[in-house]
């Protein structure tokens, strides 16, 4: 059995630790980007006394003309067309719905499924329309902060070293063993809950490890980025990768 | 307690990887998380510490004050526990929704150390039936991320480490009413001995098997687990049973093995972990909050 203590060590700012020669300009709600009027004005700004100011917190990013601030944490804002992972928490009670869909899906169920519409309030309308959609079996979930995932062509990845990996855009993480089966993708609605292999247990935890890490070091989330820290990480055992040393 | 709601396969999938011995996160049955302490971090307190197991986070502050003893027990002084759920530490404790699981902490604290040798009460009394020490002791939840009562343990046993109770002289006056005499000296203080805390240690079935350690979700898929309370030497001073679910005599029996080896273990990191920090002296970075 293992037991580890230690005493807690400062963190290190992020550019010094990797090196970075560019020093990000961050700003919080309130401080002057720039007082120059030429800038067409980005996300996280608005204008106010002839001065650009920022109205979140986080990096101001600059491309030729336009000018806009990433936030560096945010709640999840929905576009049409973003895959996402979600657990039911509530449902409508009426009687169609507990005839039919009680049999399928249950409170605290994880689904994944594609934004179809958003509300001007916020609120998303999602669909389950495709097979690839649907409740999803065993796994584990990791939640992260949505501004971590990339946008990428497709957030469905199935990874060489044998499991599958879901990137929700609301940062809603999943990592389950690949199907056999080709055909049957991750959805449906009949969970498999047979007991999955030692082996690709250790690469679901050393996966979901991979992911902890990138995140507390602030890096993009995608499928590359997670096969690297994967690669990286086989010369350690599967629980040291959460130590700040290995880190 | 907090909790979060887990799907069936996802329960199903935390059990069998419990049984083949490999957890989500990697770890074995018996492992902890990595633990951080740091003594000290409090300035107006006569001790403190502060511990970060996983995402649990909990702040421990110990006052020594002069009290009258109780009546059984005149020549000892005591110890009082208050335990405070933050609202930060999640939603379900806004309000008065953290003091159920408070004074549940609190009793069972009070439980473990109500006996003579945890802590030496003896040399808290300053004049018997007249004046003694009474130390009373904060615990404040920043953050609950599984495995509560572990993290407590190890908290209050650094910071009753770290506490300094100053010394104290009883004068005794022409007209026969006793004054007391603080020292001048701040630093002029003693130390209680640590030696015989206990720690708890909480195991949680999951399926035929126990784990040490349980995080949020380990916990949802747990129906019974027990506390177990273990002084360094391996001696269980209190035991307890909490969750709706039964335990098997048999495995009760295993698991108070269990807890005694891992408690062993544990209690060795700690001192190791206190004295190292101890040994650098006042001069050492402190990391506090904002670290």
């Amino acid at each position: 059995m293992a037991m580890e203590m230690r005493l807690p060590v400062a963190r290190k700012p992020l550019s010094e630790a990797l090196g970075r020669d560019t020093k990000k300009h961050l700003v919080v709600p309130g401080d002057t980007i720039t007082t120059d009027t030429g800038f067409m004005r980005g996300h996280g700004t608005y204008m106010g006394e002839e001065k650009l100011i920022a109205s979140v917190a986080g990096s101001v990013e600059r491309v030729n003309k336009l000018i806009c601030v990433k936030a560096l944490k945010t709640r999840y804002n929905g576009e049409v067309g973003d895959i996402v992972v979600g657990r039911i928490t509530e449902r409508r009670r009426s009687a169609e719905d507990e005839l039919a869909m009680r049999g399928f899906l249950q409170e605290g169920d994880l689904i994944s499924a594609e934004v179809q519409a958003v509300f001007s309030d916020g609120a998303v309308s999602l669909h389950t329309r495709s097979l690839k959609y649907g409740k999803l079996g065993q796994g584990v979930l990791v939640q992260v902060s949505p501004s971590l995932v990339k946008r990428q062509k497709t957030h469905f990845h199935d990874l060489p070293c044998g499991a599958s990996v879901i990137l929700g855009n609301n940062g809603f993480i999943w990592i389950y063993p690949t199907p056999e089966h080709k055909d049957e993708d991750a959805g449906g609605f009949v969970a498999n809950l047979e007991p999955v292999s030692l082996a690709d247990r250790e690469v679901i935890s050393r996966l979901r490890n991979c992911v902890v890490s990138l995140v507390t070091q602030r890096m993009m989330l995608y499928d590359t980025s997670i096969l690297y820290c994967y690669e990286a990480s086989l010369p350690h055992q599967i629980k040291d990768i959460l130590k700040p040393e290995v880190m | 307690m907090a909790s979060v709601s887990l799907s069936e396969a996802e329960k199903v999938y935390i059990m069998h990887g419990v049984q083949e011995d490999l957890r989500v996160d990697g770890r074995g049955c018996e492992d902890y998380r990595c633990v951080e302490v740091e003594t000290d971090v409090v300035s107006n307190t006569s001790g403190s510490a502060r511990v970060r197991l996983g995402h649990t986070d909990i702040l421990v502050g110990v006052k020594a004050e002069m009290g009258t003893p109780r009546l059984e027990r005149p020549d000892e002084g005591y110890l009082e526990f208050f335990v405070d759920c933050s609202a930060n530490a999640t939603p379900e404790f806004e309000g008065r929704g953290g003091d159920d699981l408070g004074m549940e902490i609190a009793s069972t604290l009070c439980r473990i150390f109500n006996n003579r040798s945890s802590v030496d009460l003896k040399s808290l009394c300053i004049s018997p039936r007249e004046h003694c020490w009474v130390l009373y002791v904060d615990v404040l939840l920043l953050e609950c991320g599984g495995n509560l009562f572990d993290a407590i343990s190890i908290a209050v046993k650094a910071a009753l480490f770290n506490t300094r109770i100053p010394k104290v002289r009883v004068l005794e006056d022409e007209e026969g009413s006793e004054d007391i005499e603080l020292s001048d000296d701040p630093y002029d203080c003693m130390q209680l001995s640590v030696e015989n805390v206990p720690c708890i240690v909480t195991l949680c079935k999951i399926g035929c098997r126990h784990v040490v350690d349980a995080t949020l979700q380990e916990e949802a898929c747990s129906l019974a687990s027990l506390l177990v309370s273990v002084t360094s030497k391996g001696v269980v001073t209190c035991m307890r049973k909490v969750g709706k679910g039964s335990l098997d005599p048999e495995s009760i029996f295993e698991m108070m093995e269990t807890g005694k080896r891992v408690g062993k273990v544990l209690h060795t990191s700690l001192q190791d972990v206190l004295r190292k920090e101890e040994s650098l002296g006042p001069e050492r970075p402190k990391v506090g909050f904002l670290g």
